[in-house]
């Protein structure tokens, strides 16, 4: 079922879905970015469409919602514990096709990989659904296309486009159905728009030799990255994060731990007891990042973690893009092939 | 033909009177060190057919276009005008060149326009500054630049200004990466510490630089909305006593800075030496005379600080005493005489 409203019935629908959801969208930071009257789009959460950001890609993506940047887990005291509440209203996510494939990544590792799903995880997890941001053309870094995460056929609630200031949604869940018909939404087809066009190329070896942990192809990221950690924070499918124990100073019996996010850029991530290290030079660390985005996770999981959103690619203060990596990676293999 | 050139008039017209007799050099005004392309041309043109073709880049971010025949100087201001107006400097009269030189071009390091460290529009301050004192025969110098670096050496300045940003922390943003702790540290003043995994801001020490912006990769660390300046005063080079500007306000807002620039006239109409070579003296010598007080009361006239605006009541300079001593600090050696 498709609609098509003006942005007044559409900020309508978002008031009545805001009785029983929270909304959490990309919104414009006005002043928020790095350098001087610079702006940065990041996810929070909104009640009318003026502030929900559907021009531009995100800078930051939607998973701070399931995998907050900083959570408190639980509280402890003395032979006590008690997890921290969370906000019982379920949630609506707006995220873009690429995202959609990114949050298979993110269920694939807290609720699919091992024995054990991640509680803290889940319980945020049950809480979405998610909203489609149509994309009417590529952005700058994206290479949506040849990762295969342009089109998303469902998984969705609704979809978004805004085509000519009137707002056209796919809606194929039934109860959302019923809050567009309430308010004056004109029935019609819709297919959310999806790029089938991207201006970057990746080409992704079949298979990655091992031979490609000694490639001089990561030297230069050992001079060129300053291991800044962005394009882990920024990326839809990076999961890791550490652990901090806090003991509250008025009371070292009492505190809390959190999680909070980590990047395998950033100093500290491979530090183990007695000082040891396991990835000191950036080359190291990019290689790892890379190959894990495009061979190692996938000999796992079956399919790539990469989504190729190219936000790594828009945050990288030095210029480092992730997707010319991925090609250089290519011709390091294709020329160890000739080779032999 | 025997000349008859008034010498001060044409100093006040903004000609430098050359060694080489019979000629000029003419000063083109270039407030916040900026300049339109046609104005350049300009500059060139003027260079070529007055002049040698050759142009003079200023100290104070202006251009000396040197040998100008003195017959040449009303040709010149004509010439001159587009620049004027370009420019937006205040004129007496139409091609009459600039009406007067004693209050020197107002200096601009390039600010948050192109320079990631900038916390405001130095050279917008510097122009708007610029429209509020000139023309003024009084000898003053004043110099914007964007943040602590002070690229644009305003510690040499009578008024320096300094850009300062209030860093704005959101906790739950931060995952404890610690890079603004490093960089404050390394490039900044070190005021920054991690208790309990999260960033404690020491306030006092704090110089509002934005360091901790830049580098933070979560947007943990955000800019004021608010710009606030650094005020320093009273530097200057010379024979006599030179020495470095001191601190006299910090977290002044815009409307503070610009009143007491535009206060310290008054002081100096009244209090100059009337016997003062070429009616010029550096402001500093006169508050020698007249004790800091009375300067204080001059230029904080009809001041509102805004509230956050902490003021030094009392300044000490330094800086070497030459026509006390020229005595060397260590003894006196002779590298020639040294011994092994």
């Amino acid at each position: 079922m498709g609609y098509q409203l003006s942005k007044q019935n559409f900020g309508e629908v978002l008031g009545k879905l805001g009785e029983t959801y929270r909304l959490f969208a990309p919104v414009l930071k006005k002043g928020e970015g790095r350098f001087k009257d610079t702006d940065v789009v990041r996810y929070d959460f909104v009640t009318n469409p003026d502030e929900i950001e559907l021009e531009k890609k995100s800078d930051y993506a939607f998973k701070e919602f399931m995998l907050p940047i900083s959570e408190t887990l639980f509280f402890f005291t003395e032979d006590q514990v008690k997890e921290a509440d969370i906000d019982e209203k379920d949630v609506l996510v707006f995220l873009r096709s690429c995202d959609m494939h990114a949050v298979k990544r993110l269920d694939y590792i807290y609720l699919e990989n091992g024995k054990e799903q991640d509680w803290f995880y889940k319980r945020l997890r049950e809480k979405v659904k998610f909203v489609l941001i149509g994309c009417a053309d590529t952005f700058e870094d994206c290479f949506c296309v040849d990762m295969g995460s342009n089109r998303t056929e469902d998984g969705y609630v609704f979809s978004v486009d805004v085509i000519d200031g009137e707002f056209c949604c796919d809606v194929p869940d039934a109860d959302m159905a019923k809050v567009f018909a309430e308010c004056k939404a004109v029935e019609t087809e819709v297919t959310p728009r999806f790029v089938t066009e991207n201006e970057v190329h990746v080409d992704i070896p079949e298979s990655i030799p091992i031979g490609i942990y000694g490639s001089d192809v990561w030297d230069e990221y050992s001079a060129r990255c300053v291991n800044c950690g962005r394009c882990n924070i920024v990326c839809p499918t990076c999961t890791c994060y550490t652990m901090q124990d806090v003991f509250y100073t008025d009371n070292g019996k009492v505190g809390e731990r959190r999680r909070v996010a980590a990047s395998c850029m950033i100093d500290g991530y491979t530090n183990v007891a007695g000082g040891g290290q396991y990835r000191r030079t950036n080359g190291e660390r990019m290689r790892f990042k890379v190959l894990h985005k495009i061979q190692d996770f996938k000999s796992r999981a079956g399919f790539n973690m990469c989504v190729g959103c190219g936000r790594c690619d828009m945050v990288c203060p030095e210029y480092i893009s992730f997707s010319a990596c991925i090609n250089k990676v290519a011709d390091a293999v294709r020329k160890e092939a000739d080779d032999e | 033909m025997s000349r008859d050139i008034n010498v001060k008039k044409l100093k006040k017209n903004a000609f430098r009177q050359s060694k080489v007799r019979g000629e000029a050099a003419s000063r083109v005004r270039c407030p916040g060190g900026e300049i339109d392309v046609e104005s350049l041309q300009r500059v060139v043109d003027i260079a070529k057919q007055y002049g040698k073709g050759m142009v003079n880049i200023t100290n104070r971010q202006g251009f000396e276009i040197p040998g100008i025949d003195l017959d040449d100087m009303e040709e010149v201001n004509k010439a001159l005008q587009l620049i004027i107006e370009n420019r937006g400097i205040n004129q007496e009269k139409y091609n009459g060149g600039y009406p007067a030189s004693g209050t020197r071009n107002v200096v601009a390091c390039p600010g948050k326009s192109l320079c990631p460290f900038g916390c405001y529009d130095t050279k917008a301050f510097a122009q708007e500054v610029d429209k509020a004192i000139f023309p003024n025969d009084h000898h003053v110098k004043i110099a914007f630049t964007g943040c602590s670096n002070d690229c644009a050496h305003t510690r040499l300045n009578d008024f320096g200004i300094i850009g300062q940003t209030e860093p704005q922390y959101d906790p739950a943003r931060c995952i404890g990466c610690e890079q603004c702790v490093k960089y404050c540290k390394k490039r900044s003043v070190g005021a920054l510490k991690v208790v309990n995994g999260k960033i404690e801001r020491d306030t006092n020490k704090c110089v509002g630089c934005g360091v901790c912006v830049n580098y933070c990769p979560t947007r943990a660390w955000t800019r004021s909305k608010e710009e606030y300046f650094r005020v320093v005063l009273l530097g200057r080079t010379g024979k006599k006593n030179p020495r470095m500007a001191e601190d006299f306000m910090k977290w002044a807002d815009h409307d503070t800075v610009i009143k007491i620039i535009c206060n310290v006239y008054a002081y100096l109409d009244e209090y100059l030496d009337k016997e003062a070579v070429e009616s010029k003296e550096h402001i500093g010598y006169i508050v020698d005379r007249t004790g800091f007080e009375e300067f204080l009361k001059y230029i904080m006239k009809d001041v509102d600080p805004n509230p956050k605006c902490e003021i030094q009541g009392r300044i000490y300079w330094g800086g070497k005493r030459y026509d006390q001593t020229n005595e060397l600090r260590q003894s006196m050696f002779r590298f020639s005489e040294r011994e092994d």
